[in-house]
């Protein structure tokens, strides 16, 4: 059947309401990119020293290829901005996208608002390991990027491989077993860090400054190694964004209408998880944002995966970059954990939006 | 223009066998109804042929080939079906839902261009669904979500279509629209139609031919004349002598009478109610 066919004058019959609707979504992403611009920019400029935000706009310009600028400024303010704050203000930009898209992505896979890289018990996983690599008895310092995120991330890998083999049935993986064995998994990997923490001794402080999320210890070695994660995983779950929109219906619909539901499924787990343990290891653990980000952005735009996927990657960017300014400038110089501003400025906004919005639905 | 075939085609949920040596073909342009009591696997065998659950025995063909062989994207090109039980995101709008009936059309790459537009809206002209386009899911009734779920399978442009009790949720007049919309389609565009119905009068109006299914075996399949028959529902359905012919076109009509099975007590009984 040819719906054209039918009454060949329907192709000029216009769709009249929804255009506006989607165009509204496209100019979001654009403001949103605008906005994380300027943020990052902003977050540079902030500090202990203070640097004048022209100033650091034209140093960050003249790192650009094909732009011609004359210094005139100190050196020790290129190297402020270009080794210390740059690279922490991008990399927690990249960790608030990968934790955003995560959670999204996973929501959206298992069909419950809930859902973000705690359930499945992947940044528990991701945490053990890297309690487990601070515990170790040689200095992890020395070797390359480090043994913590190293050990993280094959934390992160066991967790999700050991979720996925206990909820299989048969060929399929049903959402309800992978959410029961993921938060068991989770609950279980939990304690066992909580033990390691309380007979750590003297290494106590350092692992639950860790855990609670920070930015300190940014270097461009570690953006490097993230980098690469976070574009092949955001890049795939961006290109599953429709088939994530059908498998909003039921998994039976979803193949009707033609998706390899198990497939797809496989794929962007392996995404969302490799992103999530990419962002773990190198910063802790950051709750909130892989709820908060998917969820507020649903409120606002609606949840056609298409543009919630892109909007939670600039929203959450937008987000840590200012929890990560905070953080490093309220009580300076001593930095507050990122996971406490993160829950502090996320919980109220949510509940915010919740009233404001007052949907029965938004899921 | 294709034809659906099923040949002595056998499913089981673990050892338990629900459909069993089930052999019937859906010529283009031919609406068949599966009807038989609850429980007797009409929507085990939609389920089959839609490729969600999986054969023991038997083949299913669709334009000659085996829709187990038919990548997923190519059949859903070929065959769209209308679930009993549709679970709908409900904060999606229901042009959004709608819309998602041409994913199949659509490469990996590929965004909803214009025409795909123009589809998704005729087939919410087509359903009388228009006005609910900017609604969300949430907000609307049973009836509303089963349009929307069927003016999805129009926008899915299939050559088959495969619907499980679509008018369950249904008023008269919208029964009446939405079977009228689903019957002409299947003749101007050759459509293979099969449509499980528990309503037998529902079947006996709209199907060219029937199929009753009782434990997972044919137990009759014809004209409407030949399978609505007292002694069928007495056999399938243990209720007796309660078929008709219809006032107006003279096709089998069914009707009810209280204390007429095995519940009743005499006391119940109405006496002398024949029509």
């Amino acid at each position: 059947m040819t719906l054209h066919q039918l009454k060949p004058s329907l192709m000029e019959q216009s769709v009249p309401i929804h255009f506006p609707h989607w165009r509204r979504r496209a100019y979001a992403i654009f403001g949103l990119l605008i906005a994380f611009g300027g943020v990052a920019a902003f977050a540079t400029t902030v500090g202990s020293v203070q640097i004048p935000f022209l100033t650091t706009c034209r140093v960050l310009l003249s790192q650009l290829p094909l732009v011609d600028i004359t210094p005139t400024w100190l050196s020790t303010t290129e190297t402020i901005i270009l080794e210390i704050r740059l690279p922490r203000v991008i990399l927690s930009g990249l960790v608030g996208a990968a934790l955003a898209i995560a959670g999204a992505t996973y929501q959206g896979l298992f069909r419950n608002p809930l859902a973000d890289p705690y359930l499945i018990g992947v940044a528990q996983g991701a945490a053990l390991g890297a309690v487990i690599g601070f515990l170790l008895p040689f200095d992890w310092r020395g070797m390359g990027f480090g043994i913590i995120p190293l050990l993280a991330f094959t934390g992160a890998l066991i967790s999700v491989a050991i979720v996925y083999s206990l909820a299989r049935v048969g060929k399929t993986l049903p959402v309800t077993t992978l959410i029961l064995a993921g938060v068991a998994l989770g609950a279980f990997w939990g304690s066992i860090v909580s033990y390691l923490i309380i007979t750590s001794g003297e290494k106590m402080h350092g692992i639950l400054f860790w855990l609670m999320g920070s930015f300190s210890l940014s270097e461009w070695s570690e953006v490097k190694v993230v980098l690469p994660y976070m574009v092949v995983g955001v890049a795939v779950i961006l290109l599953y964004s429709r088939s994530l929109n059908v498998m909003q219906l039921d998994e039976e619909q979803a193949q009707q209408l033609g998706i390899n539901v198990e497939k797809v499924k496989l794929i962007l787990l392996a995404a969302a998880t490799l992103i999530t343990a990419a962002a773990v290891s190198f910063v802790g653990t950051i709750g909130f944002v892989g709820i908060i980000i998917p969820h507020a952005v649903r409120l606002i735009w609606g949840p056609d995966y298409r543009f919630l996927l892109p909007l939670s990657v600039l929203s959450g960017a937008i987000l840590l970059i200012l929890a990560d300014l905070v953080a490093r400038t309220a009580l300076a110089p001593t930095e507050i954990p990122i996971g406490v501003i993160t829950a502090v400025c996320g919980a109220p906004f949510f509940l915010y939006l919740l009233r404001r919005k007052k949907r029965a639905v938004f899921f | 223009m294709i034809k659906l075939e099923l040949q002595s085609v056998g499913i089981a949920y673990g050892r338990n066998v629900v459909v069993k040596d089930l052999t019937f073909q859906v010529m283009p342009g031919e609406m068949v109804g599966l009807i038989g009591p609850n429980g007797s696997g009409k929507s085990t065998i939609i389920k089959a042929i839609s490729r969600v659950i999986s054969l023991y025995s038997g083949k299913i063909l669709l334009d000659g080939k085996d829709v187990f062989k038919i990548p997923r994207g190519d059949l859903a090109r070929l065959l769209g079906v209308v679930p009993q039980m549709s679970i709908l995101p409900s904060a999606f709008t229901a042009f959004e839902v709608v819309l998602m009936g041409r994913n199949p059309h659509l490469g990996l790459l590929q965004y909803e261009g214009a025409r795909d537009m123009s589809i998704t809206w005729r087939a919410m002209e087509m359903t009388a669904t228009q006005s609910l386009a900017e609604r969300r899911i949430g907000e609307l009734s049973g009836g509303e979500i089963q349009r929307i779920v069927i003016a999805r399978v129009l926008a899915q442009e299939p050559k088959s279509i495969l619907l499980d009790e679509p008018t369950a949720n249904l008023d008269i007049r919208h029964q009446v629209e939405i079977l009228d919309l689903i019957k002409s389609l299947c003749l101007e565009n050759n459509l293979a139609v099969v449509v499980a119905l528990h309503d037998l009068n529902i079947a006996s109006q709209y199907c060219d031919r029937l199929i009753l299914i009782n434990n997972g075996r044919v137990h009759a399949q014809g004209t409407p004349r030949e399978v609505i028959n007292s002694r069928n529902i007495k056999e399938v359905y243990g209720a007796e002598g309660c078929v008709y012919a219809h006032p107006v076109n003279g096709l089998p009509a069914v009707l009810l009478k209280a204390g007429s099975s095995q519940h009743a007590k005499p006391r119940d009984t109405i006496e002398g109610g024949a029509v």
